[in-house]
């Protein structure tokens, strides 16, 4: 099977927020996060998501 | 020379002007320019000498040439394999691919134009020989229009209408009017989609449109024209800033959202109007609604 969407990594204030089995980022605070998340949105060719309860996820389509 | 020769240089000059007429290089850049243009100018003169042979080898009692009819549907069919595979070898490489179903109908139309030059040859010789020069020019002028009336195919704008509307964001969800079209994370991505992003709906006018507008090929198809029209604000490694439809379940209303470099409403607007209707795209759910009622 081909796998066509994948976590490839998340960004959260709270560790136990966080999916099991992508890598976790942890910040502070709210500009840390966006900040994060656009960095790895550039370098993993990826799509930066943002759940309903805040937390980032960058998924590869 | 023989009595046919004319004849044959006849249809075959009837024949490769026809082709030389149907080549539309636009906005598409296809059949690329020099080369790929003299490949289809070849095949177009093989196919209207072997149109024009048709006849004389009738009237010489020949029938077993006329065989070489099925080898010239061998030799076209090639044509479309051969366009489909550069252009799907091709379609990896480009900021907005075309899809398969545009592919396909670029192939296809490759094919077919080629049979409607032998059409055309085999009319103009025949009528050359059956009747006079002058016959032979007519028959070559209507032969001309029958194919120029089968060489287009319907347009976009024909089956549905389209209108402009605006892109919003609800939360991280992207919308272009109530589609939802995808979930954007980023603060500074969402502003730099407001500031460029353009919205449009694309409303089917029946129930056939609704199925044919849906179809994925037919999608990615419109995306295509626009992209090359309007130019598009993404590199490769932006998933992001990809131009994405999607379609309102309901009424079958799709959304076009699209990050075009150079930012003109009527532009983009006469460019969907102009997408073809691509030949696998069309369904038609309503007349097999008439037929089942006629036969219950």
């Amino acid at each position: 099977m081909k796998i066509e969407k994948a976590i490839l990594a998340t960004v959260t204030r709270s560790v136990a927020k966080a999916p099991v089995g992508a890598n976790i980022f942890v910040c502070d605070s709210e500009e840390e996060m966006d900040g994060v998340a656009a960095d790895l949105e550039a370098i993993l060719d990826g799509i930066a998501h943002k759940l309903s309860n805040g937390v980032y996820i960058i998924v590869k389509h | 020379m023989n009595e046919y020769t004319i004849s044959i240089l006849f249809g075959v000059i009837a024949g490769t002007l026809a082709r030389i007429y149907m080549f539309r290089t636009d906005y598409r850049q296809y059949p690329t320019y020099p080369h790929g243009m003299i490949i289809h100018l070849a095949l177009g003169f093989i196919a209207a000498s072997l149109g024009s042979l048709v006849v004389p080898s009738i009237m010489e009692q020949e029938f077993t040439a006329v065989t070489f009819l099925t080898l010239a549907a061998s030799q076209f069919r090639e044509v479309r394999n051969m366009e489909r595979k550069t252009l799907t070898e091709m379609d990896s490489l480009e900021l907005v691919p075309r899809g398969a179903s545009y592919i396909e109908g670029i192939a296809v139309t490759f094919e077919g134009r080629n049979y409607l030059v032998i059409f055309i040859s085999f009319v103009t010789s025949f009528a050359y020989l059956a009747i006079n020069l002058w016959a032979g020019l007519v028959a070559a002028l209507l032969a001309f229009l029958v194919a120029r009336k089968y060489m287009t195919g319907s347009k976009l704008g024909k089956i549905a209408i389209i209108e402009q509307k605006e892109v919003t964001f609800d939360g991280a969800g992207l919308y272009v009017d109530n589609i939802y079209i995808m979930n954007i994370g980023i603060p500074a991505r969402q502003q730099e989609i407001l500031q460029h992003g353009l919205g449009f709906t694309i409303s089917p006018k029946n129930f056939d449109a609704r199925m044919t507008i849906g179809n994925l090929g037919q999608r990615q198809a419109i995306l295509h024209d626009l992209a090359i029209s309007l130019g598009v604000y993404r590199d490769s490694g932006t998933p992001a800033l990809v131009p994405l439809i999607k379609r309102d379940l309901d009424d079958g209303r799709i959304g076009v959202f699209i990050l075009p470099q150079n930012k003109n409403v009527d532009l983009a607007m006469k460019v969907i109007s102009q997408v073809p209707t691509l030949e696998n795209a069309i369904r038609m759910p309503t007349e097999t609604k008439e037929k089942g009622s006629d036969e219950s």
